[in-house]
This record gives structure tokens, sequence and C-alpha cells, in this order.
């Protein structure tokens, strides 16, 4: 094995296994995107069903209705309404009032079908985008620290 | 008084610092031995002064002094001993100077253990480590100061997220930093060695222990990591391929490539270039991970408090280090001389492939996870990445490389045949191929369950290969060489955990029910009933809701699960707890989500099939490494005194 020869086959190594995965994620970026919508936005760039989508923003206060497994409530950011069903656990610290972020798709009836509900203060997530709009609101969240 | 003194000694520490990165090459232009060697004793000295800050630091929380600001705004004088201390390095500041506090740790180790290294060199790598350390200080001092005092102080601090009340999370900084942190002595050897122009087989010695360490704690870091989140989060699930669960897991992927391309360059003096250029990434990523976590550029479970300042001060400190070290690569990378020649089928050859499935899915985790970050850079909308791109991505690089992990040890150096290889590798493909036919028999293919099928294969060929390999070193006399059973365990260790991945996404099962005392519901063979739910148990700084699940199969008794919701004091908030029964097949796990007397008790109920494998699995890769670092010096000392630079190696 020459040293050339070797170059050579590190190259082709590289390069195939480079390929080979920008491939893969060119493929699975199109599908694995999620874009953060607010409820204005839902209404000022309707995204259609197919997107996979996270709406951030706040549970409005006496929306909330639950019937058996599914809930019905309404995200607001202060300026749209979006109804929103989710059919599943709601989070322990799933409040009206509170902050949320709601991820899953648009229906053909125009509400929010939400395949994973996470609430303010949940264990799960305190997005910047849900802190921005309840800056205002809370106040104490935004200097709040959670550990690696 | 006790934070003053904390101050003064960050601030000593990094004028003595600036020291270290000038004296020490100044000294090497000279040749004048003093200035040399001074290097050793100005990094034991910062040692010595950044415990000093991280005591005084420790004092004042345990103290609960409120006139410390970061004290007021983090701690509680109610919180047990244990989390008052472990909420020293739970927020910003206290972590940013526990970071460079393990940096000033290993500073002093590599001035102590690798006294028997050429004098220049460990001035070079020395010297290069005071640089990191003096922006990294700067950045504490400055921009990010534990210490500020807070005028007038409060009665009471505003308590901590009750979350971080929690051992595994306690834990899980320190480890994840002596990971992190370990890897800059790596990049110190790198770009020392490109200063003078010299790679070889002693220079991998030298360095392969430090790299083993700093895999190892790495590695146990992100185990916790993942431990935590399971335990914790009440979906059983333990990794979200979040922004800063990939900024830990991109270092050691690459560290991984660079503790595997080092053996080679140790045993064959080849791959040097490649070593080098893994050694400055590796460092390089686990920058990017602190800057990622800080900055607020990313959303993330774990991302502190968004500062603009922080943030771009750890970006240019990163461009700094990356940059500079990455142009000195171009430029010297050449005359670090070209190495062994091998075949493509040869132990080489198959690390190497290792090595570049390793930095391809470092690369494409790397992508997902900044791709966001470009298209709001770049105003086309505020998106993210989710797991379904890195599973389609990652998992089929990683699958490959699991599969040559068997074949690879077998191989001989220089060039080996294939041939004779499989053939001893027969009975592990028999097992292999066994596994899956019985997994996609007995378990199904359905949704998850074809690939998962796959993955307990995979994990089955992984350690047949292995034993098949470590057979002859059993069944001759037992001649115990550290490091090959290290890799063996380590490499076990990684096949138990995708064991466990795969049962846990292939056969997993869930039931969410709202349940009242005396119901019962039915659970992967198990069956499980409400006993009763207790109210108002009083906790230390919480009183507790728990519920009482009995567990039994076929009549007899398993467990008794009892889920719980905390609901803390300061600050106001209820926390669910989880319980979980482990055994070998898999974990019974029980969340009580929500609920009261009236409207019933929400639970969610779990099967975890194996998952249990997974973190038992990533200790095991942990004790290999360990074990393969060994509790020796860190260097044997060559026969023979000392040189000045490396020599002919």
């Amino acid at each position: 094995m020459t040293r050339k020869k070797q170059r050579l086959f590190f190259l082709l190594l590289g390069g195939a296994t480079l390929l080979f995965a920008g491939i893969l994620a060119a493929a699975a970026l199109q599908e694995g995107m999620i874009y953060y919508y607010t409820p204005s936005e839902v209404y000022e760039k309707p995204p259609g069903t197919e997107r996979h989508l996270r709406i951030g923003g706040m549970v409005e206060a006496g929306t909330l209705v639950r019937e058996g497994d599914v809930a019905h409530f309404v995200i607001t950011d202060n300026k749209a309404r979006l109804p929103t069903i989710y059919k599943g656990v709601l989070p322990t610290l799933f409040r009206e009032g509170d902050g949320v972020v709601a991820e899953g798709n648009m229906d053909s009836e125009g509400r929010f079908a939400a395949s994973l509900i996470m609430a303010k203060h949940d264990e799960n997530y305190m997005p910047r985008e849900v802190s921005d709009a309840l800056e205002n609101k809370a106040g104490s969240n935004g200097s709040e620290g959670k550990a690696e | 008084m006790i934070a003053e003194i904390g101050q003064f000694s960050l601030a000593l520490a990094m004028l003595i610092y600036l020291a270290q990165s000038v004296a020490p090459l100044i000294g090497i232009a000279r040749q004048d031995l003093v200035w040399t060697q001074s290097a050793r004793r100005m990094a034991y000295f910062n040692a010595f002064l950044l415990l000093v800050a991280f005591a005084s630091l420790t004092w004042c929380y345990i103290a609960s002094d409120f006139s410390v600001l970061n004290v007021a705004l983090n701690s509680h004088s109610a919180k047990p001993l244990l989390y008052k201390i472990s909420g020293v390095w739970s927020n910003h500041e206290g972590s940013m100077l526990l970071w460079v506090v393990i940096l000033a740790l290993y500073g002093a180790a590599f001035a102590f253990f690798g006294r028997s290294l050429p004098d220049d060199f460990q001035a070079r790598v020395l010297a290069v480590q005071a640089m990191i350390s003096v922006g990294f200080v700067a950045f504490v001092f400055f921009v990010s100061n534990p210490f500020a005092r807070l005028d007038p102080p409060v009665i009471e601090g505003q308590g901590m997220n009750p979350m971080l009340q929690d051992p595994g999370l306690a834990l899980h900084p320190p480890f994840l930093y002596l990971g992190y942190v370990g890897f800059s002595i790596c990049f110190a050897f790198a770009v020392a060695a490109l200063i003078e122009g010299k790679v070889g087989p002693f220079w991998a010695r030298a360095l392969r222990p430090w790299a083993l360490i700093s895999w190892s704690f790495l590695t146990l870091g992100v185990a916790l990591g993942c431990w935590w989140a399971y335990y914790t989060l009440g979906w059983g699930g333990w990794w979200y391929w979040d922004p800063v669960e990939n900024a830990s897991l991109t270092p050691w992927l690459l560290g991984t490539a660079l503790l595997h391309s080092l053996i080679v360059v140790e045993r064959r003096d080849a791959l040097k270039s490649w070593s080098v250029l893994l050694a400055i990434l590796t460092f390089s990523l686990s920058l990017l991970g602190t800057f990622l976590v800080r900055s607020g550029v990313l959303t993330s479970v774990h991302s502190f408090a968004a500062d603009p300042s922080r943030g771009l001060f750890i970006l240019g400190l990163l461009g700094l280090v990356c940059g500079l070290s990455l142009l000195l690569f171009a430029f010297r990378a050449s005359s670090l001389g070209a190495g062994g020649l091998f075949r493509p089928i040869s132990r080489e050859g198959f690390i190497l492939f290792g090595n570049v499935l390793l930095s391809a899915a470092a690369g494409t985790v790397l992508l997902g996870t900044l791709y966001p970050v470009f298209t709001e850079a770049l105003d086309v909308g505020k998106i993210s990445v989710g797991p379904p791109f890195f599973n389609k991505t990652v998992l089929p690089l990683m699958a490959p490389m699991a599969a040559i992990m068997a074949v690879g040890p077998l191989l001989f150096w220089r060039e080996a045949r294939l041939a004779d290889i499989m053939k001893k590798l027969s009975p592990a493909l028999a097992a292999c191929l066994l596994i899956m036919a019985v997994a996609w028999v007995w378990g199904g293919v359905s949704g998850n369950r074809l690939a998962a099928g796959g993955g307990l294969a995979l994990g089955a060929w992984l350690i047949a290969g292995t034993a098949i390999e470590a057979w002859p070193k059993i069944k001759g006399v037992f001649h115990y060489r550290r490091k090959g059973w290290g890799m063996r365990i380590a490499h076990i260790g990684l096949a138990v955990t995708i064991i466990g991945i795969a049962g846990d996404a292939g056969w997993s099962e869930e039931q969410a029910k709202t349940m009242r005392p005396g119901d019962q519901i039915a659970l992967a063979g198990f069956d499980i009933r409400l006993r009763e739910v207790e109210e108002n148990v009083k906790g230390p700084n919480y009183v507790v809701t728990r519920a009482l699940l009995d567990v039994t199969r076929d009549g007899r008794e398993i467990t008794v699960l009892a889920p719980e919701i905390r609901h803390f004091i300061a600050p106001p908030r209820p926390i669910s707890n989880t319980s979980i029964h482990v055994s070998l097949s898999g974990d019974l796990y029980a969340a009580l989500a929500s609920g009261n007397e009236d409207q019933g008790w929400v639970l969610r109920l779990y099967w975890h099939f194996l998952t249990p494998w997974i973190f038992v699995g990533g200790a095991l890769m942990a004790l290999g490494g360990f074990l393969a670092w060994g509790l020796g010096p860190m260097i044997r000392p060559k026969s023979g005194g000392k040189r000045q630079g490396l020599g002919n190696l």
C-alpha cells in the first residue's frame, strides 16, 4: 500500500461517509423541523395542516373544558385566540392563566390539535418564546435559572 | 468578608494565569530553566487560589449569607445542607466558578503528574492551559461574578428550583465539567505539539491517560443526566435531543474518536494530524456547549437565564480558542510528518472507519442543533429541529460503528484478512441472527419493533464478538492487562446500552388513567391497584400527596409503587416524583400527575422494557474507561533523564 493509495482510501472513505450522512441529514431535516408560531402568527401566516408546529402563549382563563380524556382550551397571546384540543393527560403544572407551549398540527376545522403540552414551570420546558411573551406578566421567570 | 476573600483569590489567579501564559514561553525562548519550570509552581498556586474562591462561595451558601447576591437568588435557609452545597453550582455564576476550579485542578494535576515529560513540552502545555484560564477566569470575574454583594441584604433567599433538590442533578454538573474541562489538556497537548512541530508515539502515550479520564467522566456526566431525566420528568424519557444534551454529546462523540486514534498514533505512528485535529475540535465543542447553555441563543430545558453579554464573551473566547488553534493547525500540520502505512482491512483501518462514523454523527448532531440558530439569524423564522431528525441521521451512522466494534479488536495491525476473522466471529453472527429472528417472530415487527429487533441483535453481536476476542485471554493464563479489559468492558457497556435502547423503544407500554382508590388496571402482565392516596404528609420543606399502588402478577405480590406530588414552599410549586420498580427485564414506572379526592387521581403508568440496561451500560462504559486509565501514575518515566523538546521520538 503506497502512501498515495492510502491517501486516496482516506479521502474516499471520508467522502463516502460524509455523502451518506449528508443525504440522511437533508432528508431528515425536512421532516424533523418544528416551527414556532404565536397565536397571532397562526392567523397572519396560516401554516396549513401539514406543518408540525409549536404554539407558545397563555392558557386563557375560563376556557378549559375537559370531556373525559379530551381537553379543550384556548391559547392566547393577548392579541389572538387559538382554540386547542388535546387528548391525553395534562401536565401537573398546567393551569389556566399560565404559560404553555403546545406541539402539534392545525386540524381541518381551524383548531390546533396538540400532541404534546409543556406547561410553564413544567419539569419539561420554559422556552424563550413563552418567557418573552410572559415577561411582563410574571416578572420572576426571566431571572430564574435551571441547571444542567 | 469571606466573599471578598473569594473575590480577591479570583483576581489574583487571573493575574498569575496571565504570567503563566507568558513566562514559560519566554523561558523556552531564552533556554532559561527557571522561567520554563515556573509554570508548574504557578499552576499549583492557581489551583490553591481557585479552591479558596470555591470554598468561600460554598461557605456563603452553607451559612446562608444573603448579602451575597448569588446566594440570595439561589438559596434558602430551609434547604437541606446537601442541596445548599449543590446549589453553589446549580446557577450560572457558581457553575462557571466550578468550571474554572476544575480547569485549575487539571492544570495542577498535569503539572504534577507530567513532571517526567520534557520541560519545554510541559511548559508549553501549561502555558496554553493558562491562556484558556485567563479568558475564563476573566469571564467569571468581570461578567459572571458570584461574589457580587446585595445591599441591603435580604432576610430570606428566593429558594431554588425544587427540581434541583435531587442527588442525580447535584452530581451531574461536576462530572460533566470534569469531562469537558479535561479535554482542555488534550487541546493544550495538541497546540504544544503543533508549536514544536512533532507528534509521535511518546506524545500519544502521554496524552492518552488525560483523554481517557476526561472521556470517562464525561460518559458518567451524560449518563447521570439521562438517568436524572428518566426518573424525574415523569414520562420515562431519557434523551430528548435537546440542544444542551446535544452539546454534551458532540464532544463525547469526538472524544471517543480521539481515544481510539491515539491508540493508532501510539502503536503505529499514524493518524497523527488527524489526532491533533480531533483534540482541538473536541475541546472546541466543549466550549461551544458552554456557550450554547448560557447565551440564550437556543431554547432549551437547561438554559440558564439569557444574557447577551455573557453569550458574546464566551462566543469571543470560543472564536479565539478555536480560530487560533485551527489556524495553527493549518500552518503547522504538514510539519508533523507522515505516519505508518496500513491497508483498509486492518485494525488501524477499522479504527479510522469508526472515527469517521463518529465524526459524521457529531457533525449531523451539530447541524441539527445549530440549524435553528442560523434560520433565526437569517430571519427565516423560528424553528426547532426535533428528535425525528436526529434519530434518522445518527442511528444509521452508529449502527455500522457498533457492528465493526466487534471486528476491529480481532484484526491485526497493518493488514489483516477479513475472511479469517469472520470465521472466528461466526458464533457471534449466529447469535445475532438468532436474537433477531426471535425478536421479530416473538415481538412482532410493527412500528418501532423492526428496528428494535435489529438493535437487540446488534447488541448481541457486539457482546458475543467481544467475548470471542476475550476468550483466549481468559482461557489461558489469566494475564491481567489493564487496557485490554478496559476496552472489553467499555465495548460491552455500549452493547448493553444499545440493548436497553432497543428494548425501551420497541416494547414499552403505557397507561394513563384517572383512578379512584380501589380501581385496578392491567399493564404488561401486571395488575396495578390504587390502594389509597395519602394527603398532607410533611417533608423537610414540602408537603406530600402520595398515591399507593399495589402491584401483583398472577396474584403474587410484586411491589408497592408510591408516586408523589411534592408541594414546595419557596418558590411555591408542585413537583411530581415518580416511583420506579427496577428489575432485570425492565422498570415499572408510576407518576402521579394531578387530581383530588372528588375528581379522581390522574396516574401515568409505564412498563419500560430493558430500560435500566441503558444506564447500566453507561456506567460500564465509564468503568471501562477508568480501568483503561488505571490508577497508577499518569506516565511511566522513560529511562534516562528529561529532554528538551520531544527529541527524536
